[in-house]
Order: C-alpha cells, then sequence, then structure tokens
C-alpha cells in the first residue's frame, strides 16, 4: 500500500510522512513581451517513505527540488500533483526546521528567551515558559545567562544553537536541517553536528538533513535521496549509495567531492 | 613565465586592529599554494593586499617583492601596469566582479587591449579564444552577453578567462568555487589546475576548504588570527600536521570512507573570535588542548626544512 522506496511492508505507526507523487511548478516569467509563458517542474513526481526515528539525507545540486520538496513537507507550498500524508497528530507543531543561516533566521532586536520562546507563544503550548528557556539552552549547550542577550551578540555557531533550541521549543518529534551548517566556519561545524546528533538521539528525533555536503550527509544519514532536476534520481541505505552508487549523477557528484586523500600528482 | 613572489612580515590594519599579524611567505615560480583559513583569519585582507586591492581605510604594511620590485611601495601607475597582466585575481562571486553593464567579451578583450595594446578587433578575437580555452560552451553568444545572462559556473569561467587573458605570471585565486555546486567546482578546478599547468602559472589558491586544496596545490599555508600557524608541503601538513590547530581542523571534518563510533567528530571548543578579540599571543590559545601559560607569548616561527611552524606545544610527529 505504501509508495516505492518502502522496502516493505511498513505500518502506519512507523512511518512519519507519505509522498506520493507529487509535482510542484512554478511559471516563469516571460523573457519576451509577446513570447510563451514558460514553465518551471521544480519537483516532479517525487515519491518516498521517511520512517519514524531515522535520519534522511537529501542532496542535490542547487535547482534540483530539494528546498521545494521540504517546502510541501511543511505545507509552506502546495503541490499541483499528487499527495503527501503526515501521520503525526499536528504538522505545525511537530515538524521544525533549521535554515543555513542563522543570523537571518533569527530577529535582532529580540532577547534570546523571546526568540525561543517564539513559537511556544504563537502556538500557546502549556507549561512554565521561564523553566522551559533554561532547559532549551542547556540543551543545546548555551548557558543560562544567554537568554537575556540578544542575537547578534553571539558567533555563527551559538547563533545556529538559538535558532536550534527554538525548534526544540515545541517539542517536535521530526527536524529539518536545510543546509545548517553550511555558513559555519569548518572548525565549528563539527560541534553543530554532534550537537544535532545528541538531540536526535535525546529526543527520539525523525531528521532529514537537506545539504550539498555529501560527507555530511554520509556521516549523519541512514539513508538518502539523491535529487537532480526536481526528480529522485536515487535513493538507498547510505553506505550502499557511497560504495555503489548506481545512477550516472550520483556517481558524477560523489566523483566531484574533493577529498583530502586525492591529491595532485605532483606532490605526492 | 612564471615568477616568484615574496611577502616579508606582512601586515594589514583594519583602523587600530591589527587583521593580517606579519605574515611570511614565499610563492616559489610555478609552484601552487593553498592559503587556508577560517573567517577572520586574514586570508583575503593577505590577497588583497598582494594585489594592492585593500579597500579604503585599510593600510598594508611590510614587504611584496615581484620582480625585484617591493609592490607595497610601487607607484599607482606601475602598480595598475602589472595588474592584469602579470598579477591577476579571480574572486569568490563572479557576479559581484564583472561589470554587470560590460558585455563578456569587452570585459575579457579589455586587458589584452590595455596591456598587449591590441586593437579592438584583434583583442576581442583573441578574447573569442580566451572563452574557448575555458570551454565555455557557444563562445561567439557568449561574447556578446552579459554576467547576468550567464550561468555561475559560466561567470566564473569568464572571469579565469579574464585573468589569464594575458597569461600572467602569478594568479591569486579567492574562493573560487565556493558559490558553485559541486560538480560545476569540480569542473572549475580541473580547468584552473590546466592552465596553470599550460602557462606555468604561480597559483596561489585562497580557500576554507581543505580537500580542494589537497586536490589542486603543492604547498598549504594555514592560517589562523592574522598569522601563518603551519606551512609545508600537502603532505607535510594534511598527513603529518604538527601545529594543535591544523590537527583539530582536519579531525573536525567528517571523513568520507569510514564510520565514526556514534557518528561523533572530534570538535574543535568555542568559536573564531571576531577580529580584533584573538587573544594575544598564539591567536588558538583558548580553543586550544596543548595550551598553557607559555602560549601567552607567541611563539616563533620554527623551520623544519620545508615544514614551519609556530607552537609551543606542536603535536607529536608521526601520529
Amino acid at each position: 500500500m505504501l509508495a516505492p522506496g518502502g522496502g516493505g511492508h511498513l505500518s502506519s505507526a512507523e512511518v512519519l510522512f507519505e509522498v506520493e507523487h507529487v509535482t510542484r511548478r512554478y511559471r516563469l516569467p516571460r523573457t519576451r513581451l509577446l513570447g510563451p509563458r514558460r514553465e518551471l517542474v521544480a519537483v516532479d513526481d517525487v515519491s518516498f517513505t521517511l520512517r519514524r526515528g531515522e535520519t534522511l539525507g537529501v542532496v542535490g545540486e542547487s535547482g534540483s527540488g530539494k528546498t521545494t520538496l521540504m517546502k510541501m513537507l511543511l505545507r509552506l507550498e502546495r503541490p499541483d500533483a499528487g499527495r503527501i500524508s503526515y501521520y503525526g497528530a499536528s504538522l505545525t507543531r511537530e515538524v521544525q526546521v533549521i535554515f543555513q543561516d542563522p543570523s537571518s533566521a533569527l530577529d535582532p532586536r529580540m532577547r534570546v528567551a523571546d526568540i525561543i520562546l517564539e513559537p511556544v507563544r504563537v502556538m500557546r503550548l502549556p507549561g512554565d515558559r521561564r523553566q522551559r528557556v533554561y532547559e532549551l539552552l542547556d540543551a543545546v549547550g548555551l548557558p543560562p545567562d544567554s537568554a537575556h542577550r540578544y542575537a547578534h551578540e553571539f558567533s555563527g555557531g551559538q547563533r545556529q544553537r538559538i535558532a536550534i533550541a527554538r525548534a526544540l521549543a515545541p517539542r517536535p518529534q521530526m527536524l529539518i536541517g536545510d543546509e545548517p551548517v553550511s555558513a559555519l566556519d569548518v572548525s565549528v561545524r563539527a560541534q553543530i553536528l554532534n550537537l544535532l546528533e545528541d538531540l536526535r538521539v535525546g529526543f527520539d528525533l525523525t531528521l532529514v538533513l537537506v545539504s550539498h555536503d555529501l560527507s555530511v550527509v554520509r556521516h549523519m544519514c541512514d539513508r538518502v535521496l539523491v535529487m537532480s532536476r526536481g526528480s529522485v534520481v536515487e535513493e538507498g541505505p547510505t553506505r550502499e549509495i557511497f560504495s555503489a552508487p548506481r545512477h550516472a549523477y550520483t556517481r558524477l557528484l560523489l566523483d566531484s567531492i574533493p577529498t583530502l586523500k586525492n591529491r595532485r600528482a605532483a606532490s605526492a | 613565465m612564471a615568477e616568484s613572489l615574496l611577502v616579508e612580515d606582512l601586515r594589514v590594519l583594519v583602523g587600530a586592529v591589527e587583521a593580517v599579524r606579519g605574515v611570511s611567505f614565499e610563492l616559489g615560480a610555478g609552484s601552487r599554494t593553498g592559503l587556508i583559513g577560517e573567517s577572520g583569519s586574514g586570508k583575503t585582507l593577505t590577497a588583497l593586499a598582494l594585489m594592492g586591492l585593500l579597500p579604503d581605510g585599510l593600510r598594508a604594511a611590510g614587504r611584496v617583492l615581484y620582480g625585484g620590485r617591493d609592490l607595497l611601495t610601487l607607484p599607482d601607475d606601475e602598480l595598475c601596469a602589472l595588474r592584469g597582466d602579470r598579477l591577476a585575481m579571480v574572486f569568490q562571486e563572479p557576479m559581484s566582479a564583472l561589470n554587470p553593464v560590460m558585455r563578456i567579451g569587452d570585459q575579457v578583450a579589455e586587458p589584452l587591449m590595455l596591456h598587449r595594446r591590441l586593437g579592438r578587433r584583434v583583442a576581442l578575437a583573441e578574447a573569442t579564444r580566451a572563452l574557448m580555452r575555458v570551454r565555455i560552451r557557444d563562445p561567439e553568444e557568449k561574447m556578446r552577453a552579459y554576467p547576468h545572462q550567464l550561468s555561475g559556473g559560466q561567470r566564473q569561467r569568464a572571469m579565469i578567462a579574464m585573468a589569464m587573458a594575458c597569461a600572467p605570471a602569478v594568479l591569486v585565486a579567492d574562493e573560487p568555487t565556493t558559490a558553485l555546486d559541486v560538480t560545476v567546482q569540480a569542473g572549475i578546478l580541473r580547468l584552473l589546475d590546466e592552465l596553470v599547468e599550460a602557462e606555468g602559472t604561480t597559483l596561489l589558491l585562497i580557500t576554507h576548504d581543505l580537500a580542494v586544496v589537497a586536490s589542486s596545490c603543492d604547498r598549504v599555508l594555514v592560517m589562523y588570527g592574522g598569522k601563518i600557524v603551519e606551512s609545508g608541503t600537502v603532505g607535510q601538513v594534511f598527513d603529518r600536521p604538527r601545529h594543535p590547530y591544523t590537527r583539530a581542523l582536519l579531525d573536525a571534518i567528517p571523513p568520507v570512507d569510514e564510520d565514526l563510533p556514534d557518528r561523533h567528530l572530534r570538535a574543535i571548543p568555542g568559536s573564531v573570535p571576531g577580529l580584533g578579540r584573538f587573544p594575544p599571543g598564539c591567536p588558538f590559545r583558548n580553543r586550544c588542548p596543548n595550551a598553557d601559560g607559555k602560549c601567552a607569548e607567541m611563539p616563533p616561527l620554527a623551520v623544519l626544512g620545508d615544514h614551519s611552524l609556530a607552537c609551543w606545544h606542536p603535536v607529536e610527529a608521526g601520529i
């Protein structure tokens, strides 16, 4: 009953998202006054199943449709065709997102406590908010006195921690990380990846990681979707995709990653 | 023809803050050197200072010797005669480095008219050939295009065509592939490699991506907090790093060919301090596992053959 990629029969208790033949088109502006109206198929007949507790990597280059797909999961965009079923209770509360650039995702005029509590306030969630702030700061490794400071007083890595704390505030079941470490310094990335992994285990989260950095996806994810021009060209367990890619595009992508071990012939 | 470039005790002042704090290195004729650094390390300011392109209000001190002359004290007209001809630069974001209202062809032809004194028609024909060399598809058509009509990868190719038009002796490429997709990046790096090889150009490649340096360079300079903390061949620095910062950076990168227990990386504590906020002495000491009281004083650069490092407590060799 489930769409391809399920790999056997899954009960609805094991499935969080079911994406079936989803397509999203955008109409492009005319390039000439009387020219034809062109269409861009951003996501083209995509199907996959997201299981509870798994870590799914979505890789692909700019324009591959990764972000449009994520927007549709979050219901920020509607598919033109196909269906997305969510098997949790409340998508707005349970599915949270972290973006690439923490600086533009945080309001510089708000104090950290207010930033973190915003989803709780907007969704009118019950509980002791003051106590919740300190719990969340502790969970993301920020000192308690951060609560009364402003986001701009923090470094890039610390701002990403604030954004993660905000995403955790409504007690989500799932996090979507859209290039969560791409804008950070290399020496800070590992901290944030370790934090995401600790939180995933500690809070039993389902994690979707969108990234153009294949080493990050290989390190973090159980399963990978490879997207190209709106389509999923390959899907499978991370280890298989990286050791024995089947699709030509996946092979091209993997061959393109510079690695520390591939040296220039002359320098060996 | 390749020529060497010697940088001695280069300093760049941003107001009262020293952002580049006494950097010395040599780019041997025809060598390829990678300059690695994170934000605030001073790598881009170093590059701009070499090219005499520091923005207004920033001052450079020290010496940049090229062809027996100090580029830092060269009169503007002499520097202009060198830049674009003997010394060229490729920037990270071609959209902001190219002139948006000038056709690609005219931009690539410009250095040829200026430095080679070619007439417009000859220069344009030469520019078309330059676009072919960087393997831009439909070069004739792209000659007439404006930068916004090209994709990111094509724009970067056009900028490389422009930089390489006069076959420069020294090419400085500042994060030339950072804004590009990984498959496009691979193509651009291959292209740079071929052109530099064919012309024997001396290359300084600036990036935060260690793997890019490993795959394209022979030598590495590691910068942190405005200082070069370690330098050597790619093999020395990446396989047998001695500076705790280099070692920590290499450890913090997710490996592409092995699984780590518990999916945990060896992270570096803390964050890169902002400009002027690095601790006095060794800039890495507040994040370094080996640091002690001695590190309050800046360690001198120890030279071990062609491997250099500035550290009181280096990582044991061979670990």
